[in-house]
């Protein structure tokens, strides 16, 4: 039966897919993709079926295991942001080789602009790369109907699929209708196994089946039913309008677009409906959130008499996400009476939250390093990069999860001394532990600051992985007992914690001080739970 | 007929329960609703904001575009400023008058109203004072929506006190009740000051 909810672009896919048999969700937290597990947790459909919602200790262990699903022919989600990708790229581009068994879904949260990420790197291109199919909503409803199309699509194509929404599309509500709800698959195993094992003799012959299934990927794509080309009087252009840029192109035609389009949110690219827009039109505007993937496929090295416009010829934006007003700008269209900048309004950057652990670990360490005029430190991705800000200015990078270890082992190797790093808790579980152990093996001459809130903070306090467990963790991978410190930051400690910190700076080894003190954030949800 | 509202304040204010009101009631009479909000880094004492689009009719583009909005809402005076291109004309913009310092370079309150009081559409609340005024000194946001009920056409401010009942219910009665007080008090004060 037909029920109406109120649904972030992220809560719908995962609505989507709990309704589409789903079986279990696979996922490290990361903006904007958050909410879709967090969706499913929560759900009384995933309590009732026993499904797994945990969180993964990264995007590669997620990855993994929802292969693994898909091997015992069950359906499985993979959720994350798009640097996300990256980390689970080996894993990813690996199981289009394997191929699915289960429906594989695997959804990736792209933010361009950067709201709350380090680049706006386009997953459309790992589709691509790996010889996939992708899809991209353009609207809350879309997307609940899109990720059971994508579920049965995986099976019927024996392939995973990628799922791509941007920033605004997982944070934005809208009214959606929901379906019928369909069982979980019960186990049942490949029809191939020599394609799960990827010896250079399976894979050579799995490669040549790939690339040929990739042609029947790209026909479906002519094919279905959210690729819609569309007539318009005026031919003097075309518009290709991908995903959610679609609905900044309507907005400013509300009495229709006088323009052909082609809508796009199947991939790979449907061509053949390219063409048939471009034998009326000879000049194409193409419109795509992120990079420019469609237009750099159109406009190639030579003169094909049409002309391609978009973010590459300044048309568009050449960074940062679409909006009305430079679709609208794009189009030619004058711009809107509007009032002028405020001339009062200032910058109100995020901070750390006050009464936060990571504000006094910084005030402690800030009060030794000030004595090393040589020190550097290599900080990491967490609430804790809020530290490079004023008033602490505490360290010099920051880059990608894990980087905070490996780079001050890099630094130490150099003789820059003394090298400290910086990671969460979460971090640290992530992508920090195997760091850890080449520090370890190297003897690096490094001081490894876990500054452990208990939580995954930056996401909303969500689990996290080494809980309770960090310094048998760090024992274990090999740190010296005496080199391992524990201290609690508050204002009260600052001198206990100012002599640890100058202790451990001056040995020259691997020193690890987890600085411990939770969220005060999911210390007041733990509170007021009570 | 449509309505498109930016809702601003800084993170932790308390934005985002409005917006969950407003798409309740907006749900409830049948409208089509779209609304962008921001999670992550900026929730952090950054400034924060949603774009809320009510309309009778489907509604294409999440974000509002420059010079389309209708009513800026906000908890914030300055935040209230920083949308400033993206109003109408026509718009309106109703928010708090007290200040929220977080950042050295907070400009001065008077220059912060200077500007506000040259939008010929203001309604200028101090909802804190009023929400304490009626006793529900934890729902000052509420008494901000009221205030918005007055200009909020598109909805019928019946369907919001449905909207709240519903959105708190689970909190219990006493947490509605201050909640009800506390639109009924913004809703009277806007009256009162568009009568003038």
């Amino acid at each position: 039966m037909a029920e109406k909810h109120l649904l972030l672009g992220d809560e719908a896919l995962a609505l989507g897919a709990l309704h589409a048999g789903l079986s279990g969700v696979y996922a490290y937290p990361g903006t904007p993709s958050t909410e879709i597990t967090e969706f499913i947790q929560n759900h009384p459909l995933t309590r009732e079926r026993n499904l797994h919602c945990d969180w993964s200790s990264n995007e590669k262990t997620a990855m993994e295991a929802a292969l693994g699903v898909s091997y015992a022919g069950k359906r499985a989600l993979v959720c994350m942001k798009h640097v996300g990708m990256n980390v689970c790229a080996d894993a990813f581009v690996n199981s289009a080789m394997t191929g699915a068994n289960g429906g594989l879904v695997v959804t990736a949260c792209d933010d361009p602009s950067m709201h709350s990420s380090q680049n706006e790197q386009d997953s459309r291109f790992y589709a691509e790369f790996a010889m996939m199919p992708c899809f991209e909503p353009s609207s809350q409803q879309e997307t609940y109907a899109m990720i059971r199309h994508a579920f049965d699509f995986s099976e019927e194509k024996r392939i995973p699929v990628l799922m791509r929404l941007t920033t605004r599309m997982a944070h934005s509500r809208a009214v959606v209708e929901t379906g019928e709800i369909r069982p979980e698959n019960e186990v049942h195993f490949p029809e191939n196994p020599r394609q799960w094992v990827l010896l250079p003799a399976n894979a050579k012959v799995r490669n040549q089946a790939l690339i040929a299934d990739y042609a029947g990927f790209g026909e479906a794509a002519e094919q279905s039913p959210f690729n819609v080309l569309s007539d318009g009087p005026d031919d003097s252009l075309g518009i290709i309008a991908c995903g959610i840029a679609y609905n900044y192109l309507m907005e400013n035609f509300p009495d229709g677009c006088p323009y052909p389009v082609l809508k796009v949110s199947q991939y790979p690219f449907p061509k053949g409906l390219a063409r048939r827009l471009a034998a009326r039109c000879k000049t194409l505007l193409v419109l795509e959130e992120g990079q420019p993937l469609v237009e750099k496929m159109l406009c190639g090295v030579f003169d094909t008499g049409i002309t391609v416009k978009g973010r590459l010829d300044g048309t568009l934006p050449r960074t940062g996400e679409l909006t009305p007003d430079c679709v609208r700008a794009a189009l030619g269209l004058p711009a809107r009476a509007e009032y002028a900048a405020s001339q009062v309004a200032v910058p109100r950057p995020p901070a750390l939250c006050q009464g936060c652990g990571h504000r006094d670990f910084y005030t402690a360490l800030n009060q030794v390093i000030k004595d090393y005029p040589t020190a550097r430190v290599f900080s990491d991705i967490g609430c804790y990069t809020l530290g490079w800000l004023a008033p602490f200015h505490a360290f010099q990078t920051c880059v990608e999860m894990g980087a905070s270890v490996t780079m001050s082992i890099g630094a130490a190797n150099s003789g820059v001394w003394p090298a400290v790093a910086v990671i969460g808790d979460s971090t640290f579980t992530h992508s920090g532990m195997t760091g850890l152990l080449d520090a370890v093996n190297a003897k690096a001459d490094i001081t490894l600051c876990i500054s452990d809130n208990l939580t995954t903070g930056m996401t909303g306090g969500q689990d996290s992985a080494g809980t309770g467990r960090l310094e048998a963790i760090c024992l274990g991978l090999g740190v010296e007992p005496e080199h391992l410190r524990t201290i609690i930051p508050l204002p009260k400690n600052y001198p206990d914690m100012e002599q640890t910190i100058h202790e451990e700076l001056e040995y020259h080894g691997v020193s690890v001080i987890i600085c411990r003190r939770e969220c005060i954030q999911t210390a007041r949800r733990h509170a007021a739970k009570k | 007929m449509k309505q498109d509202i930016i809702l601003a304040g800084v993170g932790g204010q308390g934005i985002l329960s409005i917006a969950t009101v407003i798409g309740r009631a907006a749900l409830d009479q049948n409208l089509y609703l779209k609304q962008a909000e921001v999670h992550g880094m900026s929730q952090r004492g950054g400034d924060v904001q949603s774009n809320l689009r009510l309309s009778s009719d489907p509604i294409h583009s999440d974000l509002i575009p420059r010079g389309g909005c209708d009513l800026i809402v906000s908890l914030e005076p300055m935040e209230a400023l920083r949308y400033l291109p993206y109003l109408t004309p026509e718009g309106w913009i109703i928010t708090n008058t007290t200040p929220f310092v977080n950042i050295p370079n907070y400009p001065a309150t008077e220059a912060v109203m200077a500007e506000l009081h040259r939008i010929p559409n203001l309604i200028a609340i101090d909802v804190d004072t009023i929400a304490k005024e009626v006793k529900s000194p934890r729902s000052a946001n509420m008494v901000l929506l009221g205030a918005t009920a007055s200009v909020l056409r598109i909805l019928d401010p019946d369907k919001l006190r449905d909207g709240i009942r519903t959105v708190f219910g689970r909190k219990g009665e006493a947490v509605v009740d201050t909640n009800i007080a506390a639109f009924d008090a913004g809703y009277e004060f806007a009256n009162q000051h568009l009568a003038r």
